[in-house]
This record gives C-alpha cells, sequence and structure tokens, in this order.
C-alpha cells in the first residue's frame, strides 16, 4: 500500500470466555484509508474490533497489534483512545448522570490534555448535530438514556465528528436504523472521511451505508479468518453473490 | 498516571481539620441530673425545659439500648462531653465572628454559599450557634428563622413549647431520650400562612472536641399554604475517641403547605450517627425529603412522615453510600391515617470495600387510610464481593383498597459501561466514579447545583483507590 501505515494487526488470535473466536488475523490500515470489513453473522467481525479497542473480555491469545508504530497490544482502553483509536459501539449504552454535551467535552479533554472553551465547544457541537439532523435539545439529555436507536447511533457519530480519532471502527453502525437514518449517518460518516481524513474500519453485514462512502479497500471475513481482501468492487459482488462462495471456500481449507 | 477529574479534586483532609481547644468550656464527662441541671442553667432554660431535661434523663436511663441494628459496642457514653461551648457569643453579622472559627466554615465553604445570596445561614460550632444571619427580604415576609435557645424564651415562646419533642417524644427511643435531656443548638423556621420562600435556607453545624456529642434540634413549622426548602450539610473530623451524633429534627407542614427537606450528611468514618427525624403532615400538605448519607462508621437514619391529614403526600429521594468500616442501616418510615394519601419512597445504595448497608422501609396504612398509595424502590450497587447490601421491607396494612408496591434491584457496576467510557478516553477510575455519580443522580438533581457538586466530589473521594 502506498500510504503510511496507520493500524498493523498480526496474526492475531483472540479468546472470548475462553472460547476461540479470532484465528490468525492480519490487517493493515494505511492513512486516510477506508476498509470494510464484512461476514456472515458470528464470524467475529465485532470482536476484532473490540480487540483493536482492547476491551478486556476479550483476550489476545498470541500476535499483536501496532498502532502509529507503536505496540499496543498490552495498552489499556483509554490509552488507546487518547492514541487516537474511536468505536462506535453496535448497541450503545445508557449513562445517566452524564450528559451527551459534557461526555463528550470531557473525551475531548481528555484526548487533548486541555481544557476545552466552553463556546466554541458549543458552537462546534451545534453544527455537527446539525451535519446529523439530530435534536439540539439532546445535547443536554443524559447520555443515550431513553434514546432511539437511530439516535443512539447518530449520538456515536456525533462523538465521531467531534473526537476527530486518526482510527475509526464503525460497528455495525446501520443495523436497526431506517432508511433515512441510514442516509444520515452515511452522511456524517462522509464528512468525517473529508474533514478529518482518518482511518475507517467500517464493520458491517449490509451494504446500505456504504453506497455513499468512498472505499479503499474490502475485507472478508469468515468463521475468525480474514479469507479474502479485495478493492471497493468486493462489495458490490457480495452485495449480488451473498457470502456463500466464501463459506465454502473456508470450509475447503 | 496524572489523575484528570472533571471537577477539582478534592483531598479528604479538607474534611479532616480541627482547631486547637482553646480556653472552651467543658462539662464533666458522665450524664447525671446534676450535670443536666448544670447545662439547663448555662443555657438560661425556662423553668419547663429543665424540667423536662431531667424527665427525658429518666426516661433514658431506664430505656435499653437498641439491638436490631448495627452494634454501637463502640459507644461509651460516660466517655462523652456533651457541651463544649466556643468563646464567642452568638453574632448577628459574619464580620464579628472570631477568625478561626470563620475559618473553620470557610474551609467548608460557607462564605461562598453565603454570597451566593442565600437567605440565611445558621452554623453551629461545638454544640452551639455561633453565626446567624437572617436576611432582610425574608425576615421581610415574616419568616422565622433562628436558633433553637432564642425561640424559647423570644415570641415564639409558646409556639415553641407546643410542638417540642411531641413529633418524636423521649419516650420513642433511648437516644430521643438522650437527646431531650442534653439537646443543644439547632435552628428553629417558622413560615407564617401562605408565605412562599424563594431561596432556600440552610444550616451546617460541626463536631469539633473530642469526644463531643452533638444533639442539635431542628424544629420547622410551615403554616398553611406555605412553601419551604431547608438544606442541612454537615461535617466533622476525624477522631480516635468514639463520636455520638443524636440530633433530632422536627417537621410540621400544615394544610396545603410543603416542605422540601434536604441533607447531605458526612460524618467521619468514627461518628456514630443515630438521628431521629420525623414529619407530621395535614391535610392536602407535601413533605419531600431529599437525603444523601456518606461518612460516619454506624448510622441509624430513618426519616418518618406521618400523613395525618387527607391527600397529603410523602416523597423521599435518597442515597446512602457505604465504604470500608462502615456499617450504615437507612431508609424511610410512612404511615398513612388520612384518606388518599400517597407516599413515593425512591432510595440507592452503594457498598463498597466491606462497607455494609441495610435499607429498612416500613409502610403503615391505617385503617380508614381509604385509597391510600405507596410504592417503594430500592436500587442497590454493590462495587466487590465483600461488601453487603441489604433490604428489609415491612408493610403493614389495613384497609382494603391501599395499593402498595415494593420493589428492590441489586447490581454491579457494568463492565460494559466502563469500557464504553474507557473508549472515550476516560481512566478505569474515572469511569467508575462517573457510573457511580450517575447512579446517584436520583438525589443530586433534586438538590442546588453547589450540593450537588459536593456530592459527586464526594462520591469521587469515596471511589479513589477501589481499584488494585
Amino acid at each position: 500500500m502506498l500510504n503510511k501505515q496507520l493500524l498493523n494487526v498480526k496474526d492475531l488470535y483472540v479468546d472470548v470466555e475462553d472460547k476461540e473466536i479470532l484465528h490468525g488475523v492480519d490487517l493493515s490500515i494505511g492513512e486516510g484509508e477506508t476498509h470494510v470489513l464484512m461476514g456472515p453473522n458470528g464470524t467475529g467481525k465485532s470482536t476484532l474490533g473490540y480487540a483493536i479497542m482492547g476491551n478486556p473480555r476479550y483476550t489476545v491469545k498470541s500476535g499483536e497489534i501496532w498502532f502509529k508504530g507503536k505496540d499496543i497490544t498490552a495498552k489499556s482502553v483509554d490509552e488507546r483512545a487518547k492514541d487516537g483509536i474511536f468505536l462506535s459501539f453496535q448497541n450503545p449504552l445508557e449513562i445517566p448522570g452524564v450528559t451527551l454535551s459534557s461526555f463528550i467535552r470531557n473525551a475531548l479533554e481528555q484526548k487533548t490534555g486541555k481544557r476545552i472553551k466552553l463556546w466554541d465547544f458549543k458552537k462546534d457541537l451545534e453544527k455537527t448535530m446539525a451535519i446529523l439532523q439530530m435534536d439540539p435539545s439532546y445535547a443536554e439529555r443524559d447520555l443515550n438514556v431513553g434514546f432511539s436507536g437511530g439516535e443512539k447511533k447518530k449520538a456515536e457519530i456525533l462523538q465521531l465528528l467531534m473526537l476527530k480519532p486518526s482510527l475509526a471502527i464503525l460497528d455495525e453502525t446501520d443495523s436497526g436504523l431506517d432508511v433515512d437514518a441510514v442516509r444520515t449517518v452515511s452522511a456524517g460518516i462522509e464528512e468525517y472521511q473529508k474533514t478529518c481524513k482518518g482511518s475507517l474500519i467500517v464493520i458491517t453485514h449490509s451494504t446500505k451505508i456504504l453506497e455513499a462512502l468512498h472505499v479503499d479497500y474490502t475485507h472478508v471475513m469468515v468463521e475468525g479468518r480474514i479469507i479474502k481482501t479485495g478493492g471497493a468492487s468486493l462489495v458490490q459482488e457480495i452485495n449480488e453473490n451473498g457470502f456463500g462462495s466464501y463459506e465454502s471456500s473456508s470450509e475447503a481449507e | 498516571m496524572k489523575e484528570k477529574s472533571q471537577v477539582e479534586d478534592i483531598d479528604r483532609s479538607i474534611y479532616d481539620f480541627k482547631d486547637d481547644e482553646k480556653d472552651a468550656y467543658r462539662i464533666k464527662a458522665g450524664l447525671t441530673p446534676e450535670i443536666v441541671q448544670k447545662l439547663s442553667k448555662e443555657k438560661h432554660d425556662p423553668a419547663w425545659m429543665e424540667l423536662f431535661r431531667l424527665h427525658s434523663l429518666q426516661i433514658y436511663n431506664e430505656m435499653a439500648v437498641p439491638d436490631w441494628g448495627p452494634s454501637i459496642e463502640g459507644l461509651n457514653m460516660d466517655q462523652i462531653v456533651t457541651y463544649v461551648r466556643p468563646n464567642t457569643k452568638m453574632k448577628a453579622k459574619w464580620s464579628d465572628v472570631p477568625e478561626d472559627i470563620k475559618n473553620t466554615f470557610e474551609r467548608l465553604g460557607i462564605p461562598e454559599a453565603e454570597r451566593k445570596s442565600l437567605a440565611g445561614v445558621g452554623a453551629q460550632y461545638d454544640s452551639e450557634l455561633v453565626y446567624h444571619n437572617v436576611r432582610e427580604e425574608v425576615a421581610a415576609q415574616g419568616v422565622v428563622y433562628t436558633d433553637m435557645e432564642s425561640a424559647l424564651t423570644g415570641e415564639y415562646a409558646d409556639m415553641v413549647k407546643k410542638h417540642f419533642m411531641k413529633l418524636v417524644k423521649p419516650t420513642d427511643h433511648k437516644f430521643a431520650a438522650l437527646h431531650g435531656a442534653v439537646w443543644s443548638g439547632g435552628s428553629f423556621v417558622y413560615v407564617p400562612k401562605g408565605v412562599s420562600v424563594e431561596i432556600p435556607l440552610q444550616s451546617y453545624f460541626r463536631l469539633n472536641a473530642p469526644g463531643a456529642g452533638q444533639f442539635e434540634h431542628t424544629l420547622i413549622i410551615v403554616d398553611e399554604g406555605a412553601d419551604l426548602h431547608f438544606i442541612e450539610g454537615c461535617s466533622a473530623p476525624k477522631y480516635n475517641v468514639a463520636n455520638l451524633h443524636a440530633g433530632c429534627v422536627e417537621l410540621f407542614v400544615g394544610k396545603n403547605a410543603r416542605l422540601r427537606y434536604s441533607t447531605i450528611e458526612n460524618w467521619s468514618k468514627n461518628m456514630y450517627n443515630l438521628n431521629t427525624k420525623r414529619a407530621l403532615v395535614e391535610e392536602g400538605g407535601t413533605i419531600e425529603w431529599v437525603s444523601g448519607s456518606f461518612g460516619s462508621h454506624v448510622s441509624y437514619l430513618y426519616p418518618m412522615s406521618i400523613l395525618k391529614g387527607r391527600d397529603s403526600k410523602m416523597e423521599f429521594t435518597g442515597i446512602t453510600f457505604a465504604g470500608k468500616g462502615q456499617n450504615l442501616d437507612t431508609g424511610a418510615k410512612v404511615v398513612h391515617i388520612g384518606e388518599n394519601t400517597s407516599s413515593y419512597i425512591n432510595t440507592k445504595s452503594i457498598s463498597k470495600d466491606g462497607g455494609i448497608s441495610t435499607f429498612r422501609s416500613s409502610v403503615v396504612v391505617n385503617k380508614g387510610a381509604e385509597n391510600a398509595k405507596s410504592s417503594v424502590s430500592c436500587q442497590s450497587l454493590m462495587l466487590d464481593s465483600e461488601s453487603r447490601s441489604d433490604t428489609i421491607p415491612a408493610m403493614d396494612i389495613r384497609t382494603k383498597n391501599a395499593n402498595v408496591g415494593h420493589e428492590a434491584q441489586i447490581g454491579s457496576i457494568s463492565d460494559e459501561a466502563v469500557f464504553y467510557l474507557m473508549s472515550r478516553g476516560m481512566s478505569e477510575e474515572d469511569a467508575r466514579a462517573c457510573i457511580v455519580s450517575g447512579f446517584a443522580d436520583n438525589v443530586s438533581k433534586e438538590l442546588p447545583l453547589e450540593y450537588a457538586l459536593e456530592m459527586n466530589n464526594l462520591i469521587r473521594l469515596e471511589m479513589k483507590g477501589s481499584i488494585g
């Protein structure tokens, strides 16, 4: 690849509750690249996302994860976040007692190590919420408490745009969303691509969300392994033919 | 790793300081009628109060120590000096109060609260009211806010005599009797008919002398149609000698009146907090309790509401945090007497590091309390496997058409929630503190901002060192 390397996953084996889910995954992401990770349900796509983020429930049995030229395999979740990794959750949790606005402001302060000017922050937040067609009153509501599925996902993309991470992992961001919401969220991701020029790993098993996005590479994951990597056209192919041929080829190995 | 927190870090030592014992006057340790008489004379009690104290002492000596709750073996009444008087008389102006006494309150943030245009602050220092100031605007409305001692002999002497320890009688339990014998300091508030007090009234009191007890008495009477929010916050330094707090709060809520009574209790970790709070509510009246219990070694605290008049209501929102070495036995009680009365109890408890938190509730619906509605909910959060949390509900329903419910939940901090917060750069310690603060938001949402911040600081303080 031509771009400077951002993330390098080397032969990663990951257990969840003593069950091995990832059986030797290799993945390289360059700066500014958008990678799509597709595959049938339950094949380990989210697991890879969680492992890169550092969720302690996901144990790395062997292999390494390198980010920005450093081995982060043993680093804690918050350190990885501060380094510039972001995970947009499939099922964002409700956190009573913390408003959406103060959550984002605190995350920004953690990242930059500096106090954030309230006025500038609020304007920025307002502007970004407008891009995502989010009701501004949500800023002062407790994080995700009582939010609909669509609003929770939008709140995740709002955080993506405000935090401007170097690497964003989007875990099934389109799941549970109606057509309009998918469009809005997609527009938000596009905005991230344009303004932050960060790298993306879009984990999905449907392709609606990808229609408007620029995709550099597509990976197909089946049963804990990446079995095929291709360009943007691979998305189209899977759209038409499904995962069938890949599942059988994985079994044949 | 350098710690970053959303609010300025507060060291526990801000609460753990004491001024040097000056030439403070002390009564002989131990409780004899002679001592009680001496105390009474010192305070220039009216004759009836001296008799009342002696009678209470008698009751105290005849009653047994309660044995159904956490052990209070560590309390040796013979060692407790009941009354320590500082060197200053009660002052009207803050500027006249002696420096070091001011310092004590300054470190507890009172002058700041004063600046923030609260209606008035009554502050107690070692069993005696030191500073008291009622703002003109509140006084102009006819609101009376004075120390208890003055109230005994002033314009409202008859009103006070009529109400004093009629709601919490000395015969109620041993520590009510003790209170009756040696009470000192506290506030008297009277809100006249129809008066709505816009600004919350607040009071502070603090324990200082080693072994000194606090027996302040709060008496609040809200007359028909009136509205008041009263806030208490208190703190005490750490000592080796056991400290006792046996205060008493009596609240009278008149017809169609409303009283909100908020407290954050943050006693030092060797205190025995045996407090008795009770409210009597007339027709159409409402009592709202907002209560945050932190600190103290052992607590017995069950604010009780008597819904005497028809259509009267009670709401209780509370949080209790029991850390290492603490055994906090708290809850709420309500008695439904009138028709169409309703009570709503929403409490949360947190236990950590072997702390024990017990929630006791008692709902009594009398015969004749038709259409009574009561809902009790208790959520417990246990932060580790050494801690303990118990819920002991009691319901006594004597009418057929009452609607009474109880719900209890117990849980621990969700790992997923911690992961979510950490994935945005929060340290594990901060993430846990954030989740626990969020858990306590039933109470913090009901408190004025500066109290909510203090409460969140306390939680952060308590959560420190909960990892590893």
